[in-house]
């Protein structure tokens, strides 16, 4: 007792200036995102000195990686939002393709006007994301197999639909002019759906680390028994986020399908392997409750560049997936680094 | 006490979970100002009975009472919105989440306006670190700080101070006291006098005679759930409370039964009897 008395009267200390910063350093180590930053940096400076003589820093070699990470990104993140809640979500591979194949049959097919082809698109991604959500929150079947369940169900609906509408797996698009420059321009070689995922990370971040309710998703994966006795809508919140992730990858759907003009209802299983790897590599953790959007963009990025920027190095090609392999492995084993880093992080500070 | 409406009253609530029947027939209330105890062995029914008052379980029959009036809680965050905080057996923190977060969850402080309205973390923080510290948890200084790095005192007093921060009518402690040390349970303790001068009632669950005594005004027992036993404070001794406490069976016989067992086995307890 007197131990603890003492103890006390030693460590009352007013919170340092850096408590109550938005921004800091300290804070910024201690964030889930600290693993996912040093990682993108490791990763750009090799690919620098490799891929200097090979125009790795050159406008096309930038571009060649940031158009595929606004793609990725842009569902990574709700994907993320969803692991963070303690869910998961695979049916993205089934969506994105059913929304490129609803824009073509919509608005080449039938020649409804470019909105209704995209309006159409996005109401699909959202129907999905509410099955998914509602099947997830009314059965005790984990979301890992209710989307398994779903991207096979798309996928075969996809190309069942393609055939009986316009009797081929394949369509193109041709968008009209305003359209395409809005959705499927190019800026400086990055193409239009690179400013839409800036846009929307900067949406993301809003809502997960600002709004009042960005606390809820982290509840939802810390504990969600208590999440329901402290009077979030478990439910609804789980189906809304299946809802958004789905809905943004209905919106990448219609991104590349005005920007390369072709559609196919062929399921992108590759989509659901690198969407998920850019989540853990971004250092959300696995089981939920933690993580952050900008750990999430750098997963994607680093993704990004060593999928696709390898040729713009001296690296050999083949060995761009053995480097996702290690560094999918050195994130997991890193998180749980940092989490204990960022539960002892004040305790630390006062010794 | 007073002849006014209880705040809280069940009338012949029974609860089951499918088959398995956990409350019977239980009626039981709770006025302003009064701190009620409910004592009972483990699985006697206390945290499923508090559970039907803060809505996270509808009772199968009978009826839940607020002011007098037959009442519904839908769910927990509509039992709270009656100004019912609970701090229930386990959980009601997030590791991975700081402070000042914990502390809010669900009803978080916002500036701002319109669809920017942000979370207010310096506010937010301030109160959490203020409240637990009433609770006497000094240790506690920075509300950025992630509640997985305290000790499980600690997060029960951020729970506990959670619930008197936001408890406007009812305050409902399910073994407040079990992870705290001697000078955190006073603290409790006397929080909860506090409470109940502001007028709040409160519903305390503990396996402790002492802390019960402390505080309570009215003592309600269950056994296999249902209430054996309902007297005022003053009307049983400590004896016959502790007996009650342990479903009917008399303290005293079982601590000599310890004892003398533990004499003659080398001080080993007596393996339980069933
Ligand atoms: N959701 C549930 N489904 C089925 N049975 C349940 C459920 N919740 C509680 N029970 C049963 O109800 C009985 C009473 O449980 P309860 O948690 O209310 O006991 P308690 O009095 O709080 O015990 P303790 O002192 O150990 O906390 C137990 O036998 C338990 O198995
Ligand atoms: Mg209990």
């Amino acid at each position: 007792m007197t131990d603890t008395t003492t103890n006390n009267r030693t460590e009352i200390r007013p919170a340092g200036p850096d408590a109550s910063a938005g921004f800091s350093l300290k804070s910024f180590f201690r964030s889930p995102a600290a693993g996912a930053f040093m990682g993108f940096v490791a990763v750009f400076v090799l690919f620098s000195i490799f891929g200097y003589s090979r125009n790795f820093l050159s406008v096309p070699g930038m571009t060649t990686w940031m158009n595929f990470a606004s793609i990725i990104g842009m569902i990574a993140i709700p994907v993320g939002f969803l692991m963070i809640a303690g869910e998961l979500d695979i049916s993205t591979g089934a969506v994105v393709p059913a929304s490129t194949m609803t824009v073509a049959i919509v608005s080449q097919h039938y020649e409804m006007p470019v909105m209704v082809g995209i309006a159409a698109a996005l109401a699909i991604g959202a129907l999905i994301g509410f099955v998914n959500g509602f099947i997830v929150t009314r059965t005790r079947v984990p979301s890992f197999i209710v989307t398994l369940a779903t991207l096979f169900a798309v996928a075969g609906l996809t190309l069942y639909l393609s055939i009986f509408f316009i009797n081929n797996t394949n369509s193109f698009y041709n968008a009209p002019d305003w359209a395409k420059s809005l959705f499927g321009g190019k800026v400086w070689g990055f193409n239009s759906s690179v400013f839409w995922w800036l846009g929307m990370i900067a949406g993301f971040i809003f809502f997960l680390h600002y709004s009042p309710k960005g606390s809820w998703v982290f509840a939802l994966g810390g504990d969600q028994e208590s999440a329901r006795n402290a009077g979030i809508p478990v439910n609804g919140l789980k189906i809304w986020l299946f809802v958004l992730c789905s809905t943004s990858a209905a919106f990448a759907g219609v991104l590349q399908v005005i920007t390369f003009s072709s559609a196919t209802s062929q399921a992108n299983f590759g989509l659901i392997f690198n969407t998920i790897i850019s989540v853990v590599v971004g250092g959300v953790l696995l089981t939920g409750g933690f993580g952050t959007v900008m750990g999430i963009v750098f997963g994607v990025l680093t993704l990004s560049i060593v999928t696709q920027a390898i040729g713009f190095t001296n690296i050999d090609r083949n060995l761009s997936f053995l480097i996702i392999g290690v560094m999918l492995l050195i994130a997991v084993l890193m998180n749980d680094t940092f989490r204990q880093l960022a539960t002892s992080w004040s305790t630390a500070k006062k010794k | 006490m007073s002849d006014a409406k209880p705040v809280l009253e069940l009338r012949n609530v029974d609860k089951s979970f499918g088959p398995i029947e956990v409350l019977n027939d239980i009626s039981l209330k709770v006025g302003a100002g009064e701190v009620l105890c409910l004592l009972g062995d483990n699985g006697a029914g206390k945290s499923t009975l508090i559970k039907l008052m803060s809505g996270v379980h509808q009772p199968t029959r009978g009826d839940i009472l607020m002011d007098g009036a037959p009442i519904t809680f839908a769910s927990p965050r509509d039992a709270q919105e009656r100004g019912i905080a609970t701090v229930h057996q386990f959980g009601g923190t997030y590791p991975l989440m700081s402070v000042g977060r914990n502390f809010f969850m669900g009803s978080e402080p916002t500036k701002g306006f319109g669809p920017f309205k942000v979370f207010d973390r310096k506010r937010a923080n301030s109160i959490a670190v203020a409240e637990v510290q009433k609770m006497g948890i000094t240790r506690i200084t920075d509300g950025d700080r992630l509640v997985g790095g305290l000790s499980g005192g600690e997060r029960q007093s951020l729970a506990i101070a959670r619930a008197v921060y936001f408890g406007a009518r009812v305050l409902i402690l399910d073994e407040p006291t079990a992870a705290l040390g001697v000078k955190q349970a006073a603290h409790v303790l006397r929080i909860v006098n506090q409470a109940k001068r502001r007028g709040l009632a409160v519903i305390f669950i503990t396996h402790q005679v002492m802390h019960a005594m402390a505080v309570g005004d009215h003592f309600a027992v269950l056994i296999r759930g249902a209430v054996a036993s309902d007297f005022r404070k003053g009307e049983k001794t400590r004896e016959q409370i502790a007996d009650l406490m342990a479903g009917g069976e008399s303290m005293v016989e079982l601590e000599a039964n310890i004892d003398g067992y533990m004499e003659t086995h080398g001080g080993h307890p007596p393996p339980p009897a069933h």
